[in-house]
């Protein structure tokens, strides 16, 4: 089953076309990168995709669903998570709100509002597991906006999952990052379990050839090439978009 | 700091402050004794405005609306007849809440600076309502001659001293009830979505769903505001909508400090300590207001507590 | 029959003072994002402080040149010594203009008591004019006459000068204004200056035959609000049209139900945020 379709796709701002018609395919379980040049659209597609955006034209669907018309939250509730370019995280919550807010988003018990959150022991106790999976449980009652700048694309990554997508966008998850991070971060990528679906859109050509199966190459909107890292190393017009 | 520590653990410091309460009243005047009635009932106004505001990120500027229509829908009842305070309170924030639930609708179609123009012109429009039909809330003149509800069990709430005691009693039932709501899932998504409505949307929490909801849970509690304000004071105007109320609140918000759940109380406390000192001390005491207004906002723009709070409780 | 034209009018020249005092109000607020609470209180100072002058002199222009430079004096130490610090914090913003209300409301209070007043009408239009069959003063029609000469004014300004292109793309899209190298302070500044003279306007032109009593800045703000909304923030055109309606509205509704006026005003309010929460001729937020 295709975790993810998009059919002739296209988003216009005003006069401007962002995305110019794309259609794309990823298979459940795959590992994909979309790659291409400052302003190729490659954040507008993932807003697309997230719901953040509504395109002008064509359709998408997600595990096999029509996905379209449903906003940002509805496509989460179905399975998709995101990480944003910038770091989007609760700044003045602790970590451990910050991440309990990730595992509750799940839970049917998210709208309670008579008993406190601590009487949720499941969802406090799979906090507890993440913080600790993540070497991450000294740290659970720091302000977010404490932690470094790696820590916090780090829980990016880590709030996202919280929610045990099937599909997981993450947005230049290495964005800023030191090379010791960027190894640690795309470790962590890698290390992710294979039934989810993992699309990336990243900057570093090392860190998305290393990581996917399949490289979508973005330019000016439309999709310029498609293949492994390998053909699309060899690809003469990737390299030129590039370097031109 | 370590003694603030210890303090916020154990139970010392409520209990202190339940003390204090308690033989307040014997140690003190009427005069004061009426002051603290007044504080309980503002903090509780306050507390619901912060629901919105320190909790949700959502800066409600007419929240006196709910309040007002609380409060004349205790004083019609109580002229009527019902003198039921059981009665009255249900209804008050029963309307409290269907005024939100409507108001909600509309506001919440907007963000920021336009949300706050839509949320005052709504509660100015009541006011606008209850100054005109005067065939029904006689206008400025406003229902004098309400009294003290009757509560059952044979008590007497005429005495300021005994309305003193069920006003504190009736604060700490709405504080409870706040603490649990503001510590539940629904209050930390809340707080969540101040933080970052895109990050919760990603998510998939329904955000403006939840905003509604609270924006209703805002308007419940403010009802019991307006309900008890009408049997302290004794008479009802339309005065209960206006601005001065709706912004007083926010300054006490601003003074206490936001997102916290004492804030608002100590903020409700130094607000209403304030005006009546000064109202006693000069006739000009509205010009004083408004030079405490400005030179707060100018001196202490971001709250004077909240260097010393860590914004929750 | 007379009674309808009587009263079309009467609404009109209601609302070509209200397009003043609410056009004032939507620069602001559509350009700055500014609630101004003390808006009305302008409109309160200009009327006091013309009739002030009129007793003295009996000059309703020298009286509407007084009071109007005052009041924009009021505006811009507002704007520039208070609000600027708070750019973009809106609470603040709204608190502090509060705190003005109360400031100018108690001191106009002080100075000139609570009595409701009037200010006399300019010596040349205290008479009446025939209509067809119907008489109708002729202070009403010249409130409509510098009501509509002020629109067009307000319209060329931001339609033709550089000032008022600057003003647009400011409502329009702020960051870019920001980006622009133009000296953003004194623009907001000008558009602040601009919105009090323009309610002070509204003040002495309103003054006449809308009177001036405490209370009157808050029962200005309502209805500028209900304007703003209706037709639309930052809008000059919506403004005007909102202006149109309200004014109308109002004067009708007081005329034929006046307990339920507000009500006539409440009800199409609520239409316009249910339908099109912009308003009118507003500008959609992304």
């Amino acid at each position: 089953m295709k975790a993810l379709e998009l059919k002739a796709l296209s988003k216009n701002f005003g006069g401007l076309r962002a995305i110019r018609d794309i259609s794309l395919e990823i298979e459940e379980g795959e590992r994909r990168a979309i790659i291409g040049p400052n302003g190729a659209g490659k954040t507008t597609l993932f807003h697309l995709i997230s719901g953040f955006l509504f395109p002008s034209s064509g359709r998408l669907s997600l595990f096999g669903g029509e996905m379209t018309h449903l906003q940002a939250h509805q496509r989460a509730a179905l399975g998709m998570a995101r990480t944003f370019q910038v770091t989007n995280l609760f700044q003045k919550l602790t970590l451990f709100e910050n991440i309990l807010l990730g595992v509750q988003a799940i839970k049917g018990t998210r709208f309670c509002f008579y008993r406190r959150v601590t009487s949720f022991r499941d969802v406090v106790y799979e906090t507890e597991r993440l913080l600790k999976e993540w070497n991450l449980w000294g740290k659970k009652d720091a302000l977010l906006k404490n932690l470094s700048y790696g820590e916090q694309r780090q829980i990016e990554v880590i709030m996202a999952l919280a929610t045990k997508p099937r599909l997981l966008l993450l947005d230049e998850p290495t964005a800023g990052l030191s090379p010791a991070e960027t190894i640690l971060v795309t470790s962590i990528i890698k290390g992710l379990p294979h039934e989810i679906t993992t699309l990336l859109i990243e900057h570093d050509m090392d860190v998305a050839f290393n990581i996917a199966e399949r490289i979508t190459v973005l330019h000016f909107g439309s999709i310029l090439a498609e293949g492994s890292p390998e053909q699309i190393k060899g690809n003469a017009k990737v390299t030129e978009i590039y370097l031109g | 700091m370590k003694v603030e520590e210890i303090l916020k653990r154990s139970f010392l410091l409520p209990f202190l402050f339940a003390v204090l309460i308690v033989f307040f009243p014997f140690i003190f005047s009427n005069y004061y004794v009426g002051l603290v009635i007044q504080i309980f009932i503002m903090a509780i106004f306050a507390m619901s405005l912060d629901i919105l505001v320190g909790h949700t990120g959502l800066p409600s500027m007419g929240h006196a609306a709910y309040y007002g229509v609380a409060g004349y829908a205790a004083g019609f009842l109580f002229l009527a007849g019902v003198k039921n305070f059981w009665l009255a309170i249900v209804l008050g924030m029963g309307l409290g809440g269907l005024a939100a639930a409507f108001f909600g609708l509309l506001a919440l179609r907007a963000r920021g600076p336009y949300f706050m123009l839509i949320t005052l012109a709504l509660s100015q429009v009541l006011w606008g309502i209850a100054f005109k039909w005067r065939s029904l809330t006689r206008g400025d003149d406003g229902l004098p001659g309400i009294g003290r509800p009757e509560i059952g069990l044979g008590m007497n709430l005429k005495p300021d001293l005994y309305f003193y005691y069920f006003t504190f009693a009736l604060f700490l039932i709405a504080f409870a009830a706040l603490f649990i709501l503001l510590n539940s899932p629904f209050g930390y998504t809340l707080r969540g979505i101040r933080e970052s409505e895109s990050r919760m949307e990603a998510l998939g929490y329904p955000v403006w769903l939840y905003k509604y909801t609270g924006f209703i849970f805002a308007g419940i509690f403010a009802g019991i505001s307006g309900v008890l304000w009408v049997y302290y004071s004794g008479f009802v105007n339309p005065s209960y909508f206006g601005i001065d109320l709706s912004v007083k609140a926010l300054l006490m918000l601003i003074l206490g400090g936001s997102g916290s759940l004492f804030g608002p109380f100590i903020g409700a406390g130094i607000v209403v300590l304030l005006e009546n000192l000064v109202s006693g001390l000069t006739e000009r005491w509205s010009l004083v207001l408004g030079i405490v207004y400005v030179t707060v906002i100018m001196l202490f723009s971001e709250g004077i507590f909240s260097v010393f709070k860590r914004g929750r409780n | 029959m007379a009674f309808w034209i009587i009263q079309t009018l009467n609404g009109l020249s209601f609302s070509m003072m209200l397009f003043l005092v609410a056009a004032g109000f939507t620069l602001i607020f559509g350009l700055m994002k500014i609630i101004n609470i003390a808006h009305g209180s302008f409109y309160l100072l200009s009327a006091y402080i013309g009739l002030t002058v009129l007793r003295a002199t009996d000059n309703f222009l020298l009286a509407t040149i007084v009071s109007s430079v005052a009041v924009i004096l009021v505006g811009i130490a507002m704007q520039s010594l208070f609000l600027r610090r708070f750019y973009m914090k809106e609470l603040q913003q709204v608190l502090l203009t509060f705190g003005f209300v109360l400031i100018i409301a108690d001191l106009c209070l002080w100075i000139w008591g609570g009595n409701p007043m009037a200010l006399p009408k300019p010596s040349l239009l205290r008479g009446s004019i025939w209509i067809g069959n119907v008489v109708f003063p002729s202070y009403r029609l010249f409130v409509i006459l510098v009501g509509v000469v002020i629109a067009v004014g307000l319209w060329i300004f931001q339609e033709k000068t550089k000032f008022g292109a600057i003003v647009r793309a400011g409502v329009d899209d702020e960051e870019m204004l920001r980006g622009s190298g133009i000296n953003i302070q004194m623009v907001f500044v000008g558009v602040f200056g601009l919105g009090a003279l323009l309610a002070g306007i509204g003040g002495m032109i309103g003054g006449p035959f809308v009177g001036v009593f405490p209370g009157v800045d808050v029962s200005m703000l309502l209805l500028a609000l209900v304007v703003v909304i209706i037709g639309g923030v930052g809008s000059l055109k919506g403004a005007f049209v909102g202006s149109l309606f309200v004014g109308l509205v109002d004067n009708f509704g007081k005329a034929l139900f006046p307990e339920l006026s507000l009500f006539t005003l409440f009800a199409p309010m609520a239409i316009i945020l249910a339908i099109r929460p912009t308003g009118i001729f507003g500008k959609i937020e992304e």
